[in-house]
């Protein structure tokens, strides 16, 4: 075997596993469940060809999908641009030259680490109408808090306080982004008398772009996908009035609930498109305002 | 910094922390109070004003620990997660750096190719593979098992290769090279030279998969069956929406869950930071 051949098979057998596994739980399952949103299929009978039908239904015929993407779209709207605010306000802040910053650091991050079902079950109780910690806070106030999770208008809000809360997770990101920005940047601009506010319209945001690019694509992602935050808050109803019923919960109970797997492969890949156009859009818009380079 | 924008900043920071502190101090809060201070006036009565001096249990129920221990099963199902982090972790990491020299120190036709597709199946939804496997597992007998939480761990995590081999690019070519030279092969580097150098990249991924693992809930919702097998994260949410929960006791349980992760955090701060910041990576 020559030396070239040789290293060929060595660098294959080292990707080997991960080859492997593509080709097993990823690529063949991807194609599968192509095939399968043409079928009737749950999982105990072979699936049969129907066609469109699933595809039809779906967008002609199914309130709930209709009322899922709305659920998951509204989400979007608030949540991502809400916890990138939170999250590259709080990096600014964290990123003073002050003593002690680290233990904040530590106390805003900390809550991204909670697990999320622990986290889901904690705001289901500060959240309690009668004895929670929120509605009493807003007494002080002589407010009569809401009853935040079976009124359907307060549900969605409950799910992005959450997302606010946890936001300091990103913060880490963006701050180690800051770090990065040259220090020479911000001698030049006061040499040449800019106020605090122009460096950071001109220095600092540009030069974080990347980074707040990079979260937003991923979590543009995450929000189709979001699902057990949904699910612990619903017991995986969706409710009330299926104001939790988040895409991927919908899909899930197509599946596992009606055992409609066939239905769930089409919601699948509609999900799948929607997630490619989506980033494929935000990508568009990436010449307007990332900023790669120096 | 003047002293007074100090100060300022300082009062700033101070009254900043309450929000994403005061969730985790009502948790445990309530952990350690009884039916009596919680359900002041009983249920429906108006809902009492909010105080600081209602955070400090009197008296401090400590019994919530050992009853919530016995209304969930907690041992079990700790025994159960430990159980899965150890061989997930184990075998992610291990599986995903065996990958990752291959994609950065060796230099094989087609490796970018396999290099961005696998990059590309990051931003592929889990939702789209999902049913496709459930059957394979199904297929196999391995519903109800922990086989299909497992299996696919042995099969690298793109993420973990991608990480490790941006710091396996790092390490100096040289070192390998005379190796080489004295007859080692490319396992042998491996194994002798990249991996003891590459300690703080592996506890990052390792640090994930124990993370990832310990939060994963709907891996056990589609797989685990019987409740002898359930994870601590797929236990507590039953408890959660049981309709007579005892709040006191989910809280201590709660508290419970998320104790080891605070822990870790703190000992492992370093590993933490590095590893999220590379995400956010260039």
């Amino acid at each position: 075997m020559s030396p070239k051949a040789r290293e060929n098979l060595t660098g294959y057998l080292f990707i080997s596993p991960w080859l492997i596994g593509f080709f097993v739980f990823t690529l063949w399952p991807f194609l599968r469940s192509f095939y399968l949103s043409f079928c009737n299929y749950n999982i105990v009978q072979p699936p049969k060809f129907i066609g469109l039908a699933n595809y039809q239904m779906m967008l002609f015929n199914d309130d709930l999908f209709y009322k899922s993407l709305w659920v998951t779209l509204r989400y979007a709207i608030l949540a991502v641009p809400l916890t990138l605010v939170v999250g590259v306000a709080l990096a600014l802040l964290l990123n003073l030259n002050v003593k002690g910053i680290a233990v904040f650091r530590t106390i805003f991050y900390l809550p991204s680490i909670v697990p999320t079902v622990a986290m889901t079950s904690i705001f289901m109780w500060i959240l309690n109408p009668q004895v929670g910690m929120v509605n009493r806070i807003l007494t002080i106030f002589g407010i009569t808090g809401p009853a935040w999770l079976s009124d359907p208008v307060w549900t969605p809000w409950t799910l992005i306080f959450m997302a606010v809360w946890a936001a300091g997770g990103s913060m880490v990101i963006y701050l180690a982004g800051l770090k990065d920005i040259p220090q020479y940047l911000y001698e030049a601009a006061t040499l040449d008398g800019a106020s605090a506010w122009r460096k950071m319209r001109v220095i600092t945001l540009p030069m974080l772009s990347p980074v707040i690019f990079f979260n937003l694509v991923m979590s543009v992602i995450g929000t189709f996908q979001y699902f057990t935050q949904a699910f612990v808050i619903s017991n995986g109803s969706g409710g009330p009035e299926d104001s939790t019923l988040f895409y991927a919960l919908y899909m899930f109970k197509r599946c596992w609930k009606y055992m409609d797997m066939g239905y769930g492969s089409a919601m699948a890949w509609v999900l799948f498109l929607i997630v490619m156009v989506s980033t494929g859009l935000i990508f568009q818009t990436q010449k307007r305002w990332v900023h790669y380079g120096r | 910094m003047t002293r007074f924008n100090k100060i300022l900043a300082y009062i700033a920071l101070v009254c900043l922390s309450i929000p994403p502190m005061l969730p985790l101090v009502w948790m445990i809060s309530t952990s350690l109070k009884t039916n009596e201070q919680i359900y002041t006036k009983g249920e429906g009565a108006a809902t009492q004003g909010f105080s600081f001096v209602s955070l400090i249990p009197h008296p401090v129920a400590w019994n919530n620990y050992p009853d919530s221990l016995e209304t969930i099963p907690f041992m079990v199902y700790l025994k159960n997660t430990v159980f899965l982090c150890l061989c997930i972790v184990i075998a992610s990491v291990v599986s995903s750096a065996i990958v990752a020299y291959g994609f950065a120190r060796i230099n094989f036709k087609g490796s970018k190719m396999w290099f961005g597709i696998m990059l590309a199946t990051m931003a592929l939804p889990g939702q789209v593979t999902m049913i496709p496997n459930f059957a394979l597992f199904r297929s196999l007998g391995w519903y109800g098992t922990y086989l299909p939480l497992i299996v696919p761990a042995f099969c690298a995590t793109p993420f973990y290769v991608f990480l490790l081999s941006q710091f396996f690019k790092t390490l100096p070519e040289e070192m390998a090279e005379s190796a080489k030279v004295d007859g080692a092969n490319e396992w042998i580097i491996f194994l002798r030279l990249i991996i003891p150098l590459s300690k703080p990249a592996l506890a990052t991924c390792a640090l994930f998969a124990f993370l990832g693992t310990w939060n994963d809930f709907l891996g056990p919702l589609l797989y685990l069956s019987d409740s002898s097998k359930y994870t601590l994260a797929y236990g507590l949410q039953q408890f959660v929406n049981n309709p007579y929960v005892n709040w006191m006791q989910l809280m201590a349980a709660s508290t419970l869950f998320t104790l080891p992760i605070i822990i870790l955090f703190f000992f492992a701060q370093r590993t933490f930071i590095q590893g999220i910041s590379t995400t956010g990576g260039k």
